[in-house]
């Protein structure tokens, strides 16, 4: 599936790396421990959490991170939305906590 | 040509507690990697391997240096650190074991799998530590 679907159904607010959601979603995974992202996350997945901290941005990066969304309505740093605009990793918020994002993406077909 | 000639080799330099530039060296050693087309299921498991060795001296020390080598059989990167050293190895070897403070944690570092991933990842993994010095890693991944 593709992010910006994805975006568009989550109704998820877009804060960085807006010109990089046409980008295939192969997976998910939510964790807020970031070697448990490193160890686990597959490329191209979208990676649910509620870590905000500019660090986000390199593991993101080096796992191939599709998007990250960020939930309980909480808003990452300047630093944070500066670093996933260098490295093209698109910030999606949503007020939603975990459970009801990995809920509605697993309906809509996006497993671990 | 000798397997054990290098092709290429680059020093990072890692500063303790410096979270812009946190992640950059293992970036780098990624990005390079991809590029001259190693495999994917190398690339990540040396990209695991480094962001954790580079994030330890983020975390844990007052600096460090990567070297990062390539040969023809394989990946090298030695992590050496100025630091508090690690009293205990084993037990930081062991899963779920961490030192870490509140604030460490809180940023999702710290859940004691740091040097777990390195050595799952590894295929060759040596840890030297002497403590109010520093630790020493040296980590192979092989190409094949």
């Amino acid at each position: 599936m593709n992010l910006k679907q994805i975006i568009e159904k989550l109704n998820l607010k877009v804060i960085a790396a807006e010109d990089s959601v046409d980008v295939e979603v192969k997976g998910g995974y939510v964790s807020d421990l970031l070697s448990d992202v490193m160890a686990n996350a597959r490329n191209k997945s979208i990676w649910i959490t509620l870590q905000m901290h500019q660090n986000i941005i390199a593991v993101a990066s080096l796992k191939e991170i599709a998007g990250i969304i960020i939930v309980n309505g909480r808003k990452p740093d300047e630093e944070t939305i500066k670093k996933a605009e260098e490295q093209k990793i698109p910030l999606l918020l949503s007020d939603l906590p975990a459970f009801e994002i990995a809920g509605m993406l697993y309906s809509m077909g996006i497993s671990g | 040509m000798n397997n054990n000639s290098v092709l290429f080799e680059e020093d990072f330099k890692i500063k303790g507690w410096d979270f812009t530039n946190a992640g950059e060296a293992s970036l780098k050693i990624k990005n390079y990697l991809k590029e001259v087309g190693i495999a994917e299921n190398i690339l990540k498991r040396v990209a695991i391997t480094s962001y954790e060795a580079e994030m330890n001296i983020v975390l844990y020390a007052k600096e460090g240096t990567i070297n990062f080598k390539v040969t023809p059989k394989k990946v090298l990167l030695e992590v050496k650190d100025r630091g508090p050293g690690i009293e205990d190895v084993e037990l930081a070897m062991k899963e779920g074991y961490s030192t870490a403070t509140e604030e460490i944690r809180n940023m999702g570092f710290g859940a004691g799998m740091g040097l777990p991933n390195i050595k799952k990842n590894a295929d060759m993994f040596v840890i030297k530590s002497e403590p109010g010095k520093g630790t020493k890693l040296n980590i192979e991944v092989y190409l094949k």
